[in-house]
């Protein structure tokens, strides 16, 4: 039974991550892709350590793998933060669309 | 004992030389700070080590503590630096997020895979009621781990988002989520 | 089997990533794809070491997770100011 929820947590996993991916090549610009990125780095990951958890049982790698997914969630938005202020400090224009402004 | 806050930090200077004088109840709970801090890294120095050898959990135990002396002296223990207000209030707010992190996930995979790219990008401003710089940065990392909006700029008013459709716009105007970050902030 | 899978479906999303690093026409492209790239290398590992019963893979996936982001933050600040110093004239 836990074998088939972690085998059904990773491989829904993958295919957020594979999503994001293939986001990142077909978005238009910079900041859509943004959006892509973001898909593999929240959902994806969770999924993935979610697997990855019902596997280790309740161990000291459970909680390393929680650290690892709160560290991701915490770490990601910051550093899309980041990027998103410097592309528009350094003269990078977000593509909009044209009924909207 | 005499208030210890008074000795270690009556008044502090900045790198510019001008006297500030630290107010509010940020001195007040330094100490809890600080021993909250120390437990904090005890807990997290164990679940990644699981050592229980005398030796290495003395080893342990002296880091935590010259980290704890090193962080009082530079003056980083503050209720922004370490705030254990937000903890009890906070697992509520995750659950939610959590479930809100899903639904956005899944309406961007759907875009992405779409044959057409429906996508209409579009950036507006959100107000924002929180009082404290830690309430607003929850805010604005919680605009941004939801995919389909990004934060782009910050500041004591409002908030400059970044979506990726109208849908987006809309679910971030209706304003739910700045309230429940408010909520969780608690600051009157 | 199922980490085996798991790492084989991980390699497309991580070879694209990589081909927007490449391609990727801005800096800020580069970055995105890098930062990227590396979430899915931590997972990677993570996986990998479950595969081989080599658990302590778990920290080093723990270290790179850090690693990645001082590293971006880093290249950023790096590419916006000119410098990793701080310089106190810029505050006044």
């Amino acid at each position: 039974m836990i074998n088939f929820l972690s085998w059904v947590l990773l491989l829904s996993g993958c295919f957020c991550v594979l999503i994001s991916a293939i986001g990142l090549i077909r978005m238009p610009d910079l900041f859509t892709r943004m959006h892509a990125a973001g898909v593999g780095d929240t959902l994806g990951a969770i999924l993935v350590i979610a697997g990855l958890m019902l596997q280790a049982g309740p161990t000291l790698l459970l909680a390393k793998l929680v650290l690892i997914m709160f560290f991701l969630l915490f770490t990601g938005p910051t550093a899309c933060h980041a990027l998103a202020k410097a592309a528009l400090a350094g003269g990078e224009k977000p593509l909009l669309d044209d009924n909207n402004q | 004992m005499p208030p210890l806050s008074a000795i270690v930090k009556p008044t502090t200077t900045n790198h510019q030389g001008i006297l500030t004088i630290s107010t509010g109840p940020t001195s007040d709970n330094r100490w809890l700070h600080a021993i909250s801090l120390a437990l904090t890294m005890a807990v997290i120095w164990f679940l990644l080590s699981g050592h229980t050898e005398p030796l290495i959990l003395g080893l342990g135990a002296a880091s935590i503590l010259s980290i704890t002396w090193l962080a009082l002296r530079m003056d980083l223990i503050d209720r922004e630096g370490h705030p254990i207000h937000l903890t009890f209030r906070a697992p509520m707010f995750w659950v939610w997020l959590g479930w809100e992190i899903v639904k956005s996930n899944l309406q961007v995979m759907k875009i992405i895979l779409y044959p057409k790219l429906p996508i209409s990008p579009r950036m507006f401003r959100v107000p924002v009621s929180q009082k404290t710089d830690i309430g607003r940065v929850l805010y604005a990392n919680s605009i941004t781990l939801t995919p389909g909006t990004i934060s782009l700029r910050v500041n004591e008013h409002d908030i400059e988002v970044h979506a990726l459709t109208q849908a987006g716009e809309d679910g971030l105007k209706d304003g739910k989520m700045d309230r429940l970050v408010t909520n969780v902030e608690g600051e009157q | 089997m199922m980490f085996f899978v798991t790492v084989i479906a991980l390699f497309p999303a991580m070879f694209l990533a990589l081909g927007r690093a490449i391609v990727g026409p801005t800096l800020y492209d580069r970055v995105l794809a890098v930062n990227s790239f590396g979430t899915f290398t931590v997972l990677m590992i993570a996986v990998l070491g479950f595969m081989t019963d080599q658990t302590d893979f778990v920290d080093i996936a723990l270290t790179y997770a850090l690693i990645n982001f001082i590293g971006t933050i880093a290249v950023l600040k790096f590419f916006v100011v000119g410098d990793f110093g701080y310089e106190e004239q810029r505050d006044q």
